[in-house]
């Protein structure tokens, strides 16, 4: 019923040869229920692919359907949608009540099945107090849950979020993000949710895409993608620290980076020129590993992160906060556990496998 | 002024009272007048400061008309009132609703010829009903309005001003709120109805106390539009009533009409005072 499906669409502003092409072609199916996060850096495309599917912006070329029904022309209000915006867009002079019953309203709602919607999802979001408040008295949290509150009463198909948590402070952040986890759980609708932020990107979504400059990089559950980034965006954006890249030539067992070669655990899956790429905490410091000169060892409380460099290449290693530390200037020995070193083609910038 | 000094304090006070009484020993005269006979305001030289007894046959007389010491006909105010009443609040509320409309269109809406439009009516602020009275007069008198409301309103209704000040205002909506409410599924005119119309309340506010005091006020246009009695304002009421040549003018009638044409505005801006301030100072979204 709410499933999302979107095929090969792009988006161009301007017209014919000097048309500017900001998303190239995006095809992503989403089933019923599911909760997806699209992430990337800002200016990638993703609020504006959000916002096609809202339909705030037309569609250019391609195909989105909302359970089934192709909604390319259809107008907002018709696409059983409904968004929460990063500013929420509350309507000022508005309270909350009439914030939330205000759609209904103009769908012509019968006024008893409008107050008992917008009395259930008040109850949800624990707003029943706030009612009768303007949107200036509310915190930026009370804020943000009626522009939820507004989103539930029109019980939609899919849910879209647009950034909603980043004008929330740190704290109230990581409270939101598990309170949005639980009202998906509750109310079961396909929601898709824009971010630049990693950390809600991996928390929040149960299949994430992962887009640069108006393309998807990877569409996959969080673990397969922090397991196997498909290319070397990918590999470099979700993480932090990110995932360490080594540029070099590739000779069987033997890896020539600028300035130091260094012994493979397992034969590279061709040779030439490619990228490895080890994620910092699958890096151990042992004695006899590859030669690396320690830069910097930051503190982080459970952790401790060393940076350093092989020959000229940058390299990050977590080791535990307990362990003690290597100094600055001193060279220890790192080895990569084998099972989890990644292979990319610099050309491509994608996965290379054995 | 973060100096406390006593000095300071006296002479502040001594320029602001100077400033007040500057202003308001004109109006205090005005009231005098009109609390007199004609008599006593040209006999005592100079005239008396103190208010006399004749309040309230003046205002009689001023209101409902009568006969004047000398034996000619005063025409009474009330009538006139009620025309610079009806207009004041037409130009008010017609230029504000032509404003809100027209700044709507231009921020809200993409059509063919819109920045030239624009332009057109911005152009219009160099245009004052004064400079282009010869051609408006032409076309009112075409249009059979002469010595009609319309004809006292509809030329002075356009304002570029008020466009320009609400669509300064419309630019500062944040579009997330027109894409709220399209997902509401709230159309052009629902959107302005119920977004747009009370957000700019105290812009609002702000504009019908200027415009309504800039209707009130005006003299040159109903000097020129109107030449039957029962369509005279009461500004130009007041000057009627200054006979010149050998017929003596009845000075506190004229005082009392004076006093009279100054009531309402200041009730206008009395009341409206909080929404004029908060109009002007804060725009609140």
């Amino acid at each position: 019923m709410g499933a999302l499906s979107i095929r090969k669409v792009f988006k161009e502003y301007g017209r014919g040869a000097t048309a500017n092409r900001v998303i190239h072609g995006v095809d992503a199916e989403i089933a019923d229920g599911e909760f997806i996060v699209i992430v990337g850096p800002s200016g990638c495309g993703k609020s504006t692919l959000l916002r096609m599917v809202a339909g705030l912006e037309e569609i250019s070329g391609g195909e989105i359907a909302i359970g089934g029904r192709v909604v390319n022309d259809v107008e907002p209000s018709e696409r059983d949608i409904a968004m929460v915006f990063q500013n929420y867009a509350l309507y000022p002079h508005m309270s909350v009540y009439d914030n939330m019953a205000y759609g209904l309203k103009i769908a012509k709602v019968p006024k008893p099945e409008i107050d008992a919607r917008v009395r259930k999802a008040a109850g949800i979001l624990e707003l029943g107090a706030l009612l009768t408040r303007k949107p200036r008295e509310l915190s930026g949290g009370q804020r943000q849950r009626v522009a939820m509150g507004r989103a539930i009463v029109r019980e939609p198909q899919v849910f879209l979020f647009d950034e909603p948590l980043s004008n929330l402070d740190a704290k109230l952040r990581a409270q939101t993000r598990i309170e949005i986890r639980k009202l998906h759980a509750e109310l079961g609708v396909t929601s898709l949710f824009v971010t630049h932020d990693q950390v809600e990107a991996m928390t929040l979504a149960q299949r994430m895409i992962v887009m640069n400059k108006g393309v998807v990089e990877q569409i996959g559950s969080p673990e397969s993608v922090y397991a196997r980034p498909e290319s070397m965006f990918v590999a470099g954006f979700i993480g932090s620290p990110p995932m360490n890249l080594l540029r070099g030539q590739a000779d069987g067992a033997r890896f020539e980076v600028a300035g130091a070669v260094i012994a493979l655990p397992q034969a590279a899956p061709r040779a030439g020129e490619l990228v490895l790429g080890v994620r910092p905490e699958h890096i151990s410091l042992e004695p006899g590993g590859w030669p690396m000169r320690v830069d910097l060892v930051e503190m982080l409380g459970a952790e401790r992160l060393v940076h350093g460099r092989i020959g000229d290449s940058g390299l990050t290693v977590r080791i535990d906060g307990t362990a003690v530390p290597p100094s600055a200037g001193q060279t220890v020995g790192v080895v990569a556990a084998p099972a989890q070193v990644h292979w990319f083609d610099p050309k491509t910038t994608r996965r290379v496998d054995a | 002024m973060v100096e406390r000094r006593p000095g300071l304090n006296v002479l502040a006070h001594l320029i602001l009272i100077l400033g007040v009484a500057i202003v308001a020993f004109p109006l205090w005269m005005t009231f005098v007048a009109s609390t007199q006979t004609a008599e006593q305001i040209v006999q005592n030289r100079p005239m008396s400061l103190l208010p006399g007894d004749n309040l309230v046959e003046t205002y009689r007389v001023a209101l409902f008309g009568g006969q004047s010491n000398y034996g000619s006909a005063i025409a009474p105010v009330l009538p006139m009132l009620k025309v610079s009443l009806i207009s004041a609040l037409v130009i008010a509320v017609g230029k504000i609703a032509i404003s809100l409309l027209s700044a709507f269109a231009f921020v809200y809406f993409r059509f063919p010829g819109r920045s030239l439009c624009f332009w057109m009516v911005f152009v219009t602020l160099m245009l004052p009903v004064e400079v282009r009275i010869g051609p408006t007069y032409e076309v009112v008198s075409n249009l059979g309005m002469l010595n009609t409301y319309a004809g006292l309103t509809v030329p002075l209704i356009a304002s570029a001003t008020a466009t320009f000040l609400f669509r300064q205002f419309f630019l500062t909506v944040p579009d997330e709120l027109v894409e709220a409410s399209r997902i509401d599924g709230a159309g052009p005119i629902r959107f302005f109805r119920d977004v747009l119309v009370p957000l700019s309340a105290t812009s609002i506010a702000a504009l019908f106390v200027i415009q309504f005091i800039y209707g009130w006020n005006q003299y040159l246009w109903p000097l020129l539009v109107t030449t039957d009695e029962s369509r005279y304002p009461i500004v130009m009421g007041i000057k009627r009533m200054i006979s010149g040549g050998d017929a003596a003018t009845e000075w506190n009638v004229v005082m009392a009409t004076a006093m009279l044409a100054m009531i309402p505005p200041a009730l206008v801006v009395l009341g409206m005072q909080k929404w004029f301030v908060k109009g002007l100072v804060d725009a609140e979204k």
